[in-house]
């Protein structure tokens, strides 16, 4: 029935929303940083725990559509273990997936983070897609103040 | 004789479905036969924006190709026809409402320009410092926000009756908090989240027994019964056109003509002026004075069309229809598991929020969307009432005149298709 769903709505995506990863609070985490959605009320808080430039350990919470939580489910999974700049590197990749300003993607580049792709046919949900990736950047730009995607 | 009895009891809910002249009107509507994503439109976002009746287009088109010019000032030709056409519309609105006057129909962008235009004039002028404004719990941020500008300008202050679970006013505790402060009730005569229809006879007669005003947002429950002005009794009543299955930028400002007649102008400008020195103005009479510069003219006419379209079918006749399909919907709705209906009021438009366990109403929305059904998934502007029900959004099917069981069936099957695919 929504067949021509499928390439937003990929089986990567559905198992990632009911069983979001790294779900938890990182406790004496050196980064926390909010992000909120006000269009559809999306919220989460994202915690990272650095060592020296290294991201150590990423977590989240809050409560989103679908894609905003797989993405930020997927977002940690693959940033442990990055340097801070490796990590703002792919979230410039990222950004030019989503936003499909670029014709030819190197979508082998973005890995497992290639599912998200299909936003960029679905103006309304690119900032589902990309609020964990902003509030990713404002964490590791050491800000404080909650990131909005308004 | 008992058969007789039996047909009659069977044929029943059917006969008003039949007789409403629903084929006829959906024909009236030409983005109905739109395909969205090659599939038959099912438009459920009526709470947001109404379709328009070929009706208001070709009074809109008319216009701009035989009749336009700027009115009021113009000693031509097209400038009079256009005024007429302009003024006429005025007429209608009087007429639908049940207005005393002409001059008691003020042409603005919208409603929510109509509760600004309320709040700044009669606000400022009338309400100070310690001053209260009662609302209720489920207002539209639209009888949010420009009470919150004038508590930042002259200190009045907001105070807002709750609501129950249900979703409906609770009465006692809203006329408890009538006191002496108080300088105007706003409400929403039927709430665009929630669907609740408020039980504004009661607080009219609550608050002129105190000489409280009162403004009634107007915006959701017009298109679906008749608003008759004087019989509620309400000071100021406020709505938009395009929620009418008329154009955007343009609604209407209702004020009873001795409040208005006292009030300063809005804003000022061309056609609000009698006479103009740079020393002083003199202001133009009602309902012209709160109507400065020149006015989305064609929207006015348009409104006017669409009147004029409603008159013709009824308001009764629409509101008893849509009260069948709200009962089907919501029966329907009650048979999905893991729908949770958000407003339950006894008395309710024909609006159904709902939310699905562990399906974000965002996700509904696109998922709806591909089978060509649109929905509206978010706050609906009213943050407020989504925090008070602990959600980040609802999911929300509003329906309009041309909106069938057929429709709904579809919507109910897309949920289901939706539920089993998030698993």
């Amino acid at each position: 029935m929504f067949d021509e769903l499928r390439d937003l709505y990929q089986e990567v995506i559905f198992d990632h929303n009911r069983n979001p990863r790294n779900f938890r609070v990182i406790e004496g985490a050196d980064r926390q940083v909010d992000g909120f959605n006000p269009l559809c009320g999306d919220r989460l808080t994202l915690y990272l725990k650095m060592d020296g430039n290294v991201i150590k350990d990423a977590s989240f919470q809050g409560s989103g559509c679908a894609i905003s939580t797989a993405s930020v489910s997927l977002m940690t999974e693959i940033i442990k273990g990055m340097t801070a700049q490796e990590a703002e590197d792919l979230f410039k990749k990222f950004h030019e997936m989503t936003t499909g300003k670029e014709e030819y993607l190197q979508l082998e580049a973005l890995g497992k983070l290639a599912v998200l792709a299909g936003v960029r046919e679905y103006p309304a949900r690119v900032k589902c897609a990309t609020l964990a990736w902003h509030t990713l950047d404002a964490a590791l730009k050491d800000q404080h103040t909650p990131v909005s995607t308004e | 004789m008992s058969i007789m009895i039996k047909q009659h009891a069977d044929s029943r809910p059917n006969t008003t479905m039949t007789t409403f002249p629903i084929e006829k009107i959906r024909a009236d509507f030409p983005i109905l036969s739109e395909k969205i994503r090659g599939k038959d439109l099912v438009y459920l976002d009526n709470a947001a924006s109404c379709q328009k009746p070929n009706a208001v287009i070709d009074a809109i088109s008319d216009l701009y190709r035989h009749d336009y010019a700027n009115i009021h000032r113009g000693v031509h030709t097209l400038s009079v026809r256009a005024t007429d056409k302009f003024e006429s519309a005025r007429t209608k609105v009087k007429d639908f409402i049940n207005a005393t006057s002409e001059k008691e129909i003020i042409f603005v962008r919208g409603a929510t320009e109509a509760i600004n235009l309320v709040a700044q004039s009669y606000g400022r002028a009338n309400i100070k410092a310690g001053d209260e404004i009662l609302i209720t719990a489920m207002e539209h941020h639209s009888n949010i926000v420009p009470w919150q500008l004038l508590y930042e300008q002259s200190g009045a202050v907001l105070k807002v009756a709750p609501i129950n679970l249900k979703g409906e006013l609770i009465y006692d505790e809203f006329a408890a908090l009538l006191s002496d402060r108080t300088r105007l009730v706003a409400v929403a005569h039927m709430s665009n989240a929630l669907g609740t229809i408020n039980p504004v006879e009661r607080i009219i007669a609550a608050a002129h027994a105190r000489n409280i005003p009162v403004l009634l947002d107007g915006a959701q429950a017009i298109p679906h019964m008749k608003v008759d002005v004087r019989a509620l009794d309400c000071d100021f009543y406020a709505f938009s056109g395009h929620k009418l299955y008329g154009p955007s930028g343009v609604g209407v400002l209702y004020g009873k003509q001795a409040l208005l007649e006292a009030m300063p102008p809005y804003q000022g400008g061309g056609d609000m002026i009698r006479r103009v020195t740079f020393e002083k103005s003199e202001y133009n009479s009602l309902p012209y004075k709160f109507e400065a510069g020149t006015p989305s003219i064609a929207d006015v006419v348009g409104l006017g069309a669409a009147i004029d379209y409603l008159n013709a079918i009824g308001m009764d006749a629409i509101a008893a229809y849509e009260g069948e399909l709200l009962d089907y919907a919501t029966e329907q709705a009650g048979k999905i598991k893991g729908l949770r209906i958000i407003g339950e009021a006894e008395r309710k438009g024909a609006i159904l929020s709902f939310v699905l366990d562990h399906i974000h109403p965002h996700d509904i929305g696109t998922m709806l969307d591909s089978l060509g059904i649109a929905i509206r998934a978010g706050h609906h502007c009213a943050m407020p009432v989504m925090d008070f029900y602990g959600v980040p959004a609802t999911a929300r099917a509003s329906f309009a005149m041309y909106n069938t069981r057929a429709e709904i069936d579809v919507l109910m099957r897309g949920i289901e298709s939706l539920i089993k695919v998030f698993g």
